[in-house]
């Protein structure tokens, strides 16, 4: 199983990456840890003419504290956000998270910028960051913008990166103690997950759903009733007022509903699953 | 996909790549698309590296990367270039079988041996990073590694044996 030929281009840094980005354009993909973007090109369901790897490009793995946020580079990698005594303390939910994507193999390549880039409803980083209202900051040719998480996906692996954009940083503020919970169900631990929950508590709770729609969904109807005091059983019944899940072989769309609202009661309760 | 770009690409040049395996520096030029595990294998002859799922499951072509365990049929060999690799093959010293080794022997951490290599680089490198701590953790840790024969009891008394023999319950 080997991918279709393409071009390789190292970039030296964002701006290199930029410049590729902009010559190729929607031929080119970037290329990080790998481990989105080459599982599916070895099954051939992307062929890019070009790949650009910005994974020897300096400067962008860091989990810095920044005052009343943490700034974390695209580049870090799933095992330094789970070792993190920063995250552990600060941001518990997001060192969880990160403890729960695949197995040490893959924790030891693939990188936060490239889970969320990729855009797959599936995935367990986007839906923490979406419960902890991440801000996620595009670098492109001209200049840098950010915007929270709920604009940067659109729809299946389809997000707010123009062709020439790069991702260059993720803000999560810091919940410190608050309580938070998070919920990974799958047949086998390797699995995705068939239904994920991420729960942050504090004076703005969020929640976030995994593979409860085209694209990472946030709870906002549970999040109200959350915020309004409703009891963890009510509150866990809106689960999926906003979802749209579909059918597939792990599971039926009423049996994709039903665990949203229980594994989001658990996860109210503070529950983390492995 | 536009064919315009792609004709305007040379998909054929070969990168030329430096790769430290086993402590041996290996200067080679490699298609982009060549896998560090086909790499290993059929250019280097490193074939204690087995190919399983070929789909980042089953774990049977772990390799250290800078000492870290990865799959290395999800690793391009252009992206080690530069960086140290260790196989099964550059495990043991002089002085004879690594630890880890020792203890899969001791403790039959293996039956039909296919999943071995992998086994014993993933446990080398959640041992290294203190993953090894009872029985749960070991098993989590391991979760990447498929093995079809054992029941993977053993295989975890092994890597416990070979992180703190104290954690072995039944030794």
């Amino acid at each position: 199983m080997i991918p279709a030929p393409f071009a390789y281009r190292r970039a030296e840094s964002a701006e290199h990456a930029i410049e590729l980005l902009s010559e190729f354009g929607e031929d080119a993909k970037l290329l990080a840890g790998g481990h989105s973007l080459l599982p599916i090109m070895k099954l051939r369901l992307a062929t890019p003419a070009v790949v650009i790897d910005i994974g020897s490009v300096p400067g962008l793995s860091y989990i810095r504290d920044g005052g009343g946020e943490i700034a974390i580079g695209a580049l870090t990698r799933h095992v330094q956000l789970e070792m993190s005594s920063l995250l552990r303390l600060q941001v518990p939910l997001l060192r969880h998270a990160a403890s729960a994507v695949g197995d040490c193999q893959i924790r030891h390549r693939g990188t936060i910028g490239g889970a969320v880039s990729h855009g797959d409803p599936a995935a367990d980083i986007p839906a923490a960051l979406m419960a902890l209202r991440a801000t996620m900051v595009l670098q492109g040719p001209q200049s840098r913008r950010s915007m929270p998480i709920d604009d940067f996906y659109l729809g299946f692996l389809e997000t707010a990166l123009a062709p020439d954009e790069v991702l260059v940083e993720i803000r999560v503020p810091r919940p410190g103690p608050a309580p938070w919970g998070f919920q990974k169900f799958r047949r086998r631990s390797i699995d995705w997950a068939i239904v994920g929950v991420a729960y942050q508590g504090g004076d703005n709770p969020g929640i976030g759903l995994v593979n409860m729609g085209p694209t990472t969904v946030r709870a906002a109807a549970a999040e109200v009733a959350v915020l309004s005091g409703s009891a963890i059983e009510e509150a866990a019944l809106l689960a999926d007022a906003e979802a749209a899940p579909v059918e597939d072989a792990a599971a039926s769309i009423a049996y994709r509903r039903h665990l949203s609202r229980v594994l989001l009661r658990r996860a109210l309760a503070g529950e983390a699953s492995s | 996909m536009s064919d315009s770009v792609f004709d305007d690409v040379d998909v054929d040049t070969m990168i030329p790549v430096r790769l430290l395996i086993n402590g041996r520096d290996h200067e080679l030029d490699v298609e982009p698309r060549d896998l560090l595990v086909l790499t290993l294998r059929d250019r280097l002859g490193l074939t204690g590296t087995h190919i399983g799922c070929e789909t980042t499951s089953c774990g049977a072509c772990t390799v250290l990367f800078d000492g870290r365990s990865v799959k290395s049929c999800t690793v391009l060999a252009v992206q080690a270039d530069g960086h140290a690799i260790t196989t099964i093959e550059g495990l043991a010293g002089d002085d004879g079988l690594h630890p880890v080794q020792d203890a899969f022997r001791r403790c039959h951490g293996l039956q039909c041996g296919f999943c071995t290599p992998g086994m014993v680089m993933a446990a080398v490198s959640l041992i290294d990073e203190g993953r090894a701590t009872d029985e749960k953790s070991v098993r989590l840790a391991l979760k990447g590694n498929l093995c079809r024969c054992t029941g993977y009891h053993n295989i975890v008394r092994a890597v416990l044996t070979a992180a703190d023999p104290s954690l072995v319950d039944d030794a």
